[in-house]
C-alpha cells in the first residue's frame, strides 16, 4: 500500500532542504548573539581588547584545529557511506567523535581556568572591571557555552549515525541521515571559525 | 503512488480509519489532518481561558475606587492573557489548524514532508502550553511583564519570569518545525501540474509565512534564552549596572516579535482569498499581486520592527526610516484588499455564514491598518504611544484580522474537516454580538487612547470612566456572541446533520475529496490542469 512516506522519507531532496531550514534558524540563533556582539564592540572597543587579552589563544587555535579536522573526518565517513564502504564511514566517524569530544574536554580545561581566576558572570572579581570587560565575559561564557551545547549535540547525533552505521540497515536512508547529520557538524564548525578570532583573537 | 487495493472498497474518512483507538488514535497520529484537529481543540480551549482573562481585565476596569482585584493581579491577567493569546492562539492559530489541515491537500500531497516532525511541532506546543500554564501557579507568583518580557524589569521582577519565557522558547520551537515543514512540503510535494502560479492563495499565504516563521523565531529564540541566562546568572548582556543596554532588548525582542505579528495576519488574509472567491462565484481579482504581496509583506514586514521603539530614544535617522518602511508595509497590504473588493465587483455574491466572517475580517482589518499607519507617523506617534489607542489597534488587526479570519475559516472549512454542517441561521446570529460587542470594545479603546488613557494601568481617572464602562460591556455582548458561536459549533460536531461534498461550491482541490477526507487524501494523486479559482459562469447565474 501507498503510504504517506511518498513524502519527503526516502526524498533525498526534500531532506535535506529541511535540513538546510534548520541551519538556517541555528545561523540566526547565534546571530542574535553576534549581533549583541558586533554592538557591545562598537560601544565598548578598549574593553573588548583588555578582555581578549586574558583568553588562551593557544587553546582557541588548537580547539579550532581539532574541529577543522573533524569536519574532515565527517566529510569523509560521508562519502565513504556513499561508496558503500560502511566499516570505513564506521571508522572517520569514530575519529569525529573522539575530535569532538577531545574539544569539549578542553573547554572544560578553558572554562575551569577561567573560574579558578574568578572571572565568571557575576564574580566579585568581574563586577570590579568596567562594564565593557564584563559584557565581553558575558558574551564570552553565553556564546562559547551555546556553541558549545551544540558540540555536544553534535556529538550525541554522530553517535547514534554510528549505532545506525552498526546494523545493516537501508543504505538510502542511512545515508540521508548521516549526509544530514554531517551537515549539521560543519555548521558547528563554521560558528566556531567566527568565534575564534571573536574572542581569542579580539586584543 | 498508485491507488491500488484501496480503489476497491471505499476508503473510510480519516476521522474512522486507523489501528489504535482512543485518544491513542489522535495524540500518536501522524495524519496532519488529526494532527489539525489536535491543534483546532488545544487551542480553543486556551483561547477561550485568554478570553475569561479578558473580560476579567475589563471588570477590573469598571470601578474606579477601590479597585475589584489588587494591581498585582492585574499585572498577572494582562501578561497572562498577551501570552496565552499571542503565543497560543494568534500565533500558531491559522498555520497550524488550517495549514496542517489543507496545505497538503490543496497542493494535492498525501501529507506534509515530514509527518513526525509535524506530531513533534504538537508535543512542543503542548509541552509550551503545559510550561507557561505551570508558571501562573509556580514561583513567586504569575509573571507580571506584560507579554513583551521587556528588560530590565523582566531580569530584576521576583515573579515567575523564567518558567514562562522558557514556555515562549519551547513554542518557538513549535513554530520553527512547523515552518521548516511547510516549505519543504510547498516546494517538494507539489502534485503534477500545480506549478507555482497554479496554488491556491492559501498556500502563497502560508509559505510566506513559514519563511518568517524560520528567519525570525530563532532571534526571539535566543533573547529569551538571555533573559532566562540573565536571570540564573546574571551575564549582564541587558543589566544597565554591568554596562548592558535594555534598548537592545528591544531591538532583538522586535526584530522577531513584528515579523511575527505578520505570521499572525498573512495565513488569515490567505484564508480570506479563498473564501472571497467562492461566495462571488467569481475568480480572484489579481492572483499573483495577491500571491506576491504576501511575500512583500513577509519581506518588508521584517524591517519595520524599530516602530514600537520611537520613544526609546534611538535616533532621529533610526526613528525616520522605520516610520518611512512603516508606511511601506502598508502598500502590499492595501493591495490585498483593493483586490479582493475588485473580485467582489461583478460577482454573484451569497451570504453566506464564512463570507459574512469574511466581508468583516476586510472592514475591521481596515481600521486596523488604517490605525496602524496614523501612529507609524513619528509625530502623532509620541502622542499615543503605550495608550489604549495603541490596545485598540492591535485588537482591530489581531482578532479583527486574524481572530475574524480565524472564524470565518472554520466556518468555511468546519463541514470539510468534520463531515457535519452547522446551524447556518445561529451562525448569522453570533455575528451580530460579535460585530457590535467588539467594536464597542475596541473603538472604545481607540478613543480613550487618543485621550490620553495609558495601557497597562490597574485603573483610570475620572474623565476616562465612560469609555471604560462602554468598553467593559461591549466585552461582555462580544464573549457571548463568541460563546454561542463555539456552542453552534460544538452541537454540530456531535450531532450535526451531515454535511454535502461540497456545500459552497468551492473549486480547489479540497472539494474535491471525499467529506471528511480519507486518511491519505487522494487515492490517486491529481493531475491539475490549470489556475485555481476557475468558476462555471453557468453557477454564477
Amino acid at each position: 500500500m501507498s503510504t504517506a512516506t511518498d513524502g519527503a522519507h526516502g526524498d533525498f531532496e526534500g531532506a535535506k532542504l529541511g535540513m538546510w531550514l534548520f541551519l538556517f534558524t541555528e545561523i540566526l540563533l547565534f546571530g542574535g548573539l553576534f549581533l549583541l556582539y558586533s554592538a557591545y564592540r562598537s560601544v565598548y572597543p578598549r574593553d573588548f581588547h583588555n578582555g581578549g587579552q586574558h583568553l588562551n589563544a593557544v587553546i582557541g587555535v588548537a580547539n579550532t584545529v581539532l574541529l577543522l579536522t573533524s569536519s574532515l573526518t565527517v566529510a569523509l565517513a560521508v562519502t565513504a557511506l556513499r561508496r558503500g564502504e560502511r566499516r570505513l564511514s564506521r571508522l572517520c566517524l569514530g575519529a569525529t567523535v573522539a575530535l569532538g569530544c577531545l574539544f569539549l574536554f578542553n573547554k572544560y580545561l578553558e572554562w575551569s581556568a577561567e573560574i579558578r581566576h574568578g572571572i565568571y558572570p557575576n564574580s566579585p572579581q568581574l563586577l570590579e572591571r568596567p562594564g565593557g570587560e564584563q559584557l565581553f565575559y558575558g558574551l564570552y561564557y553565553s556564546m562559547t557555552g551555546l556553541h558549545g551545547l551544540h558540540v555536544l549535540a553534535g556529538v550525541v547525533l554522530l553517535s547514534v549515525m554510528l549505532v545506525m552505521l552498526r546494523r545493516e540497515g537501508a543504505a538510502r536512508s542511512d545515508y540521508t541521515k548521516l549526509y544530514n547529520s554531517g551537515l549539521y557538524w560543519h555548521l558547528v564548525d563554521v560558528i566556531w571559525i567566527f568565534l575564534l578570532p571573536l574572542f581569542y583573537l579580539a586584543a | 503512488m498508485t491507488a491500488n487495493s484501496q480503489a476497491a472498497a471505499p476508503a473510510a474518512s480519516y476521522l474512522q480509519a486507523g489501528a489504535r483507538r482512543g485518544i491513542g488514535a489522535w495524540i500518536f497520529s501522524t495524519d496532519h489532518k488529526r494532527i489539525g484537529i489536535l491543534y483546532l481543540v488545544s487551542m480553543l480551549a486556551l483561547f477561550v481561558v485568554a478570553m475569561g482573562i479578558g473580560v476579567l481585565m475589563r471588570i477590573e476596569q469598571l470601578t474606579l475606587d477601590p479597585p475589584l482585584l489588587p494591581p498585582q493581579i492585574y499585572n498577572a491577567l494582562f501578561t497572562v492573557h498577551g501570552v496565552i493569546m499571542i503565543f497560543l492562539f494568534v500565533l500558531p492559530g491559522l498555520p497550524a489548524v488550517f495549514g496542517n489541515f489543507f496545505l497538503p491537500i490543496l497542493i494535492g500531497a498525501r501529507d506534509v514532508a515530514f509527518p513526525r516532525l509535524n506530531l513533534t511541532s504538537w508535543y512542543f506546543f503542548i509541552a509550551g502550553a503545559l510550561l507557561a500554564l505551570a508558571a501562573l501557579f509556580t514561583g513567586n507568583g504569575p509573571p507580571d511583564t506584560g507579554w513583551t518580557f521587556y528588560a530590565p524589569f523582566s531580569i530584576r521582577t521576583g515573579t515567575n519570569v523564567t518558567l514562562a519565557v522558557f514556555a515562549a522558547f519551547v513554542l518557538g520551537f513549535s513554530s520553527i518545525l512547523t515552518g521548516l515543514n511547510f516549505i519543504t512540503t510547498v516546494h517538494r510535494l507539489r502534485a503534477p501540474g500545480m506549478t507555482w502560479h497554479r496554488m491556491p492563495l492559501f498556500v502563497w499565504s502560508l509559505y510566506g509565512t513559514a519563511w518568517i516563521q524560520v528567519l525570525a523565531t530563532p532571534i526571539v529564540g535566543i533573547t529569551l534564552l538571555l533573559v532566562i541566562a540573565e536571570r540564573l546568572f546574571g551575564v549582564g548582556v541587558f543589566d544597565p549596572a554591568k554596562g548592558g543596554d535594555p534598548v537592545l532588548y528591544q531591538h532583538l525582542f522586535w526584530i522577531y516579535s513584528h515579523p511575527a505579528v505578520y505570521i499572525m495576519i498573512l495565513p488569515a488574509m490567505g484564508a480570506i482569498s479563498e473564501i472571497i472567491p467562492t461566495f462571488a462565484h467569481r475568480t480572484i481579482f489579481g492572483y499573483r499581486a495577491i500571491a506576491y504581496s504576501s511575500i512583500a509583506i513577509a519581506a518588508l514586514g521584517s524591517l519595520v520592527w524599530g516602530h514600537h521603539m520611537f520613544t526609546s530614544g534611538m535616533g532621529e535617522l533610526a526613528n525616520t526610516i522605520f516610520s518611512l518602511l512603516t508606511f511601506l508595509v502598508a502598500v502590499p497590504s492595501a493591495i490585498k484588499v483593493f483586490n479582493w473588493t475588485a473580485t467582489l465587483y461583478q460577482g454573484s455574491i451569497e451570504l453566506k455564514p464564512p463570507m459574512i466572517f469574511a466581508l468583516t475580517f476586510i472592514f475591521l482589518f481596515m481600521i486596523g491598518g488604517m490605525t496602524g499607519v496614523m501612529q507609524g507617523a513619528l509625530n502623532v506617534n509620541t502622542h499615543l504611544h503605550d495608550t489604549y489607542w495603541v490596545v485598540g489597534h492591535f485588537h482591530y488587526v489581531m482578532f479583527g484580522g486574524t481572530g475574524m479570519g480565524f472564524l470565518a475559516a472554520l466556518l468555511y472549512w468546519f463541514p470539510k474537516m468534520t463531515g457535519r454542517m452547522y446551524n447556518l441561521k445561529a451562525a448569522v446570529v453570533s455575528w451580530f454580538p460579535i460585530f457590535i460587542g467588539f467594536n464597542m470594545l475596541y473603538f472604545s479603546m481607540l478613543v480613550l487612547g487618543a485621550m490620553g488613557m495609558p495601557r497597562r494601568y490597574y485603573t483610570h481617572l475620572p474623565q476616562y470612566h465612560a469609555g471604560h464602562v462602554v468598553a467593559t460591556v461591549g466585552s461582555f455582548i462580544l464573549a457571548a456572541g463568541m460563546l454561542l458561536f463555539f456552542a453552534n459549533l460544538a452541537v454540530a460536531a456531535v450531532r450535526g446533520r451531515k454535511a454535502e461534498e461540497n456545500p459552497w461550491g468551492g473549486v480547489t482541490l479540497e472539494w474535491q475529496v471525499a467529506t471528511p477526507p480519507p486518511p491519505e487524501n487522494f487515492e490517486a494523486i491529481p493531475v491539475v490542469r490549470g489556475r485555481p479559482y476557475v468558476f462555471n459562469p453557468e453557477v454564477a447565474r
